[in-house]
């Protein structure tokens, strides 16, 4: 296998990460936001928790490799973003201990001021990680001050991490922000209309009726602003109709959740989010991270990445376990495929 | 303080906490899933509940090693960015694998064992334990194998390219072959076993002393004096086995660790040492002969390099500078890791020795195991966490890249004032919640963790709010 070969696929499978993430994490992201204004009782919201509850860690665990591997086959690109985006990953890190912790905690102590702090911490943190990620992946379209020497270069106005990471939140990282906060609410709803029943399914199915019109006005503004400010012709690729279907996709989750079509609308608004994440990988390609201050300094599949022994290696491990993670972690989905009843017999705390 | 100082106190700090949880992380599983194969082989319904019970407190440490290690992966990027460029080629594969082959498992597993009893079958339930506690035992392996090439890189395993300047994997098998990464992984996974075995000598203690389920806890208490003498037997060995290697690989951290200026032959072992103020001269100190040479090589006459002849070395070779670390840090805590480790194997034989009396729990040492049982493993765990790493200085990868030039050039004293109070805030308040919760389970008994909230007793359960 020739080493650019292995660059390109290495960039593939870091996209495919990322895409298993947003997808799966996207929804569990999505019920955490919801748990406080779904669940009005103590059961309730036990039972909303527990339609991630089994699988939840699991899906974070696709953001832990796509770090790994970064770190494996990108070092640079590992280097420069999480060095680079400092304490906006601290945030994100802060609201993944408080969403994690609060899992297992909160029903671990009866009082109610105890249960309602940490369900709070739950939708804070998803929050918090969603509206972050969000920010992050459209700074990333829009390019970063990086530097000759591969690091980036805090704002004049604030020459510290802080600067860098207040910068994050212009226009259109906020509005990148937003709009994945909304998709990420829609696509958590429609799971739970998958996963609920009685009152519980009910009032998800209206929650994501409104929750459609959010998501879809904001994705619509997402692509018009990334069409109009031309962050799709900073890579080689064009990626020509994907953004395109990832729009139909969305509005046509509003059809099927108006129809009653309730693993249609799951399955449009993932798709949804599947395409938003090819069209990055598409636009950014070859680059991984752009430079705006030079073209010349942006990082690419070439100037970042591992050796080609490492990549070698990294491919034999990943052609042998990735399959072997995918089945068993598909399973699990399978074995957990009943929705989740309110009934105080059945309920695991 | 100055960038490089305030990343690595946050490192240690954020490392330090996430070390406090993962030895009963790694070990506990077992304990759990061989309750559970006991109870599906014999059905007798104590072992049921022994897996239940421990699994409770398992459970609930389990949480914070999770949450906390991921801050673990990503700091290598976020705080020492010229470390992940310099060796990256080479030290992100073993995460990566970690993440994927270690990572998946334990979270799935783990997921399917607290939310699939009733709903799977009795064998996939049990399977599940198992897989849990062998996938986080594996992320040990692998993060050892990560950290051994920091301590000790195995020359066959990289080479220094001139082009890029940059360290490259040239052999994989070499790295995950490092003698010293698999003696840590010995010296590591033996100590989870012991740690966790010590917390059920502890708990069981307490209730035992209480005349509380006697029966549970005495057949507890029994597993967890074997096994803490088993375990920390392995511990003791493969730390000595560590002892010896050091000598080849890293003869400084030994030297370090026995404040030992002047090379020796046979060296002697220092029972007490006191350095001057600069903590770079002996003042005055207490000797046994003959014991560094043993504790080095195994023999009683071989002679053991002192600090300044490596000092000297060190700098003929690799340029002006110290290198020398802190002497007063290693000095301690290997002194509090040994000895307390030599308590814990003394500690588990007398327990397991008088376990043969009917009613030893009415014993007036039985009071001081509550205590005294939590106190040596948490602190000898900590102390050799710090001695390892510690005893690196100033090092971040042994005789190739010092943590000076490791550390990400971006980050100013108010980025790093932000991170570092916002995660000893966050950590101080999640140490708060989990010592409550580990408290609060550990003293409701066996009955009420067949429940799901031990505040939630049989006749009301799920109080709602």
């Amino acid at each position: 296998m020739s080493y650019e070969f292995l660059q390109i696929l290495w960039f593939i499978l870091i996209a495919v990460l990322w895409i298993g993430f947003h997808f799966l994490e996207g929804f569990d992201f999505g019920v955490g936001m919801l748990l406080p204004f779904l669940g009005k009782t103590d059961i309730e919201r036990r039972t909303i928790i527990n339609t991630v509850g089994s699988v939840w860690d699991g899906n974070e665990v696709w953001l832990l490799t796509a770090g790994g591997a970064t770190f494996a086959a990108f070092p640079h690109w590992y280097a420069t973003m999480f060095s680079g985006f400092y304490l906006a990953l601290f945030l994100l890190l802060v609201g993944l201990i408080l969403r994690g912790i609060s899992f297992e905690y909160r029903s671990k102590d009866a009082a109610p001021a105890w249960r309602n702090r940490f369900d709070w911490m739950i939708a804070i943190g998803s929050f918090l990680a969603s509206l972050l990620l969000g920010a992050a992946f459209a700074n990333l379209a829009k390019g970063q001050p990086i530097g000759a020497d591969m690091n980036l270069v805090a704002p004049a106005w604030l020459p510290n991490n802080l600067g860098v990471t207040l910068s994050l939140l212009n226009p259109y990282g906020l509005l990148g922000g937003l709009t994945t906060v909304a998709v990420f609410l829609l696509h958590g709803a429609n799971f739970l209309v998958l996963k609920l029943e009685g009152s519980l399914h009910t009032r998800a199915v209206e929650f994501s009726k409104k929750l459609w019109i959010g998501a879809s006005v904001l994705y619509v503004l997402l692509g018009i602003y990334t069409y109009v400010a031309k962050f799709w012709a900073n890579g080689k690729i064009n990626p020509g109709v994907i953004p395109l279907a990832a729009v139909v996709m969305i509005l046509l989750t509003g059809y099927f959740i108006n129809k009653k079509m309730e693993g249609w609308a799951f399955i449009s608004t993932a798709l949804n989010i599947v395409l938003t994440q090819v069209t990055f990988f598409t636009m950014t390609f070859p680059n991984v991270m752009l430079s705006s201050l030079n073209p010349e300094w942006s990082l690419t599949v070439y100037n970042a990445s591992s050796s080609q022994y490492t990549l070698t290696v990294m491919s034999v491990v990943a052609l042998i376990f990735v399959p072997i993670v995918l089945a068993y972690q598909g399973w699990t989905y399978y074995m957990f495929r009943k929705r989740i009843s309110t009934d105080k017999k059945t309920l695991v705390y | 303080m100055d960038p490089i100082t305030l990343s690595r106190w946050q490192f240690a700090l954020t490392t330090i906490y996430h070390w406090l949880f993962v030895p009963l992380t790694l070990g506990m599983g077992w304990y759990v899933a061989y309750f559970q194969t006991r109870y599906y082989q014999t059905k007798d319904e104590t072992w049921r509940k022994m897996a239940k019970f421990w699994g409770k407190l398992f459970l609930i440490n389990f949480a914070i090693g999770v949450v906390t290690g991921i801050v673990q992966e990503f700091q290598f990027g976020m705080n020492w960015s010229g470390y992940a460029r310099y060796v990256g080629d080479i030290f992100g594969a073993p995460l990566a694998v970690e993440a994927l082959l270690a990572f998946f498992m334990e979270s799935t597993f783990l997921g399917i064992w607290i939310f699939g009893e009733g709903k799977v079958p009795e064998k996939v339930h049990l399977a599940a334990i198992w897989l849990a506690a062998l996938g986080s035992n594996l992320s040990a392996v692998w993060i050892l194998i990560a950290n051994g090439f920091m301590q000790a890189p195995p020359a066959a395993a990289y080479v220094l390219n001139e082009a890029n300047g940059r360290l490259e994997l040239v052999n994989f098998f070499a790295l995950i072959g490092n003698p010293k990464a698999w003696i840590f992984i010995w010296h590591t996974l033996a100590d989870g076993l012991a740690m966790a075995a010590f917390l059920i000598l502890a708990v069981s203690a307490y209730h035992l002393v209480r005349k509380q389920n006697l029966d549970f806890f005495k057949r507890s208490f029994q597993i967890g004096a074997v096994m803490g003498l088993v375990a920390s037997t392995l511990v003791f060995l493969g730390g000595h086995t560590m002892g010896q290697y050091m000598k080849e690989v890293q003869p400084m951290k030994l030297a370090a660790l026995e404040a030992m200026w002047e090379t020796e032959q046979p060296a002697s072992f220092s029972l007490l040492t006191i350095g001057d103020l600069t903590g770079k001269q002996e003042v005055w100190s207490i000797r046994i002969p003959y014991v560094m040479s043993f504790l080095a090589c195994n023999n009683f006459s071989c002679e053991v390099q002192g600090v300044n002849d490596l000092q000297a070395e060190y700098q003929a070779k690799y340029g002006p500078g110290d290198y020398v670390p802190l002497m007063v840090v290693t000095y301690w805590t290997f002194r509090i890791m040994m000895s307390f480790g030599l308590i814990m194997m003394a500690a588990s034989a007398w327990f397991l020795y008088n376990t043969r009396r009917k009613d030893y729990e009415n014993s007036k040492w039985m009071k001081l195991v509550p205590f005294g049982a939590l106190l040596l493993p948490y602190l000898a765990n900590a102390s050799g966490w710090i001695l390892t790493e510690m005893g690196r200085q100033p090092w971040i990868v042994y005789g190739l890249l010092k943590v000076q030039d490791a550390v990400s050039p971006n980050l100013t004293v108010v980025d790093l004032w932000i991170s570092l109070v916002g995660y000893t805030v966050l950590y101080g308040s999640l140490a708060v919640a989990m010592v409550y919760l580990m408290k609060k389970y550990a003293i409701a008994g066996p009955d009420a963790a067949m429940h799901e909230s031990v505040d939630a007793a049989p006749a009301a359960v799920g109080a709602d709010d």
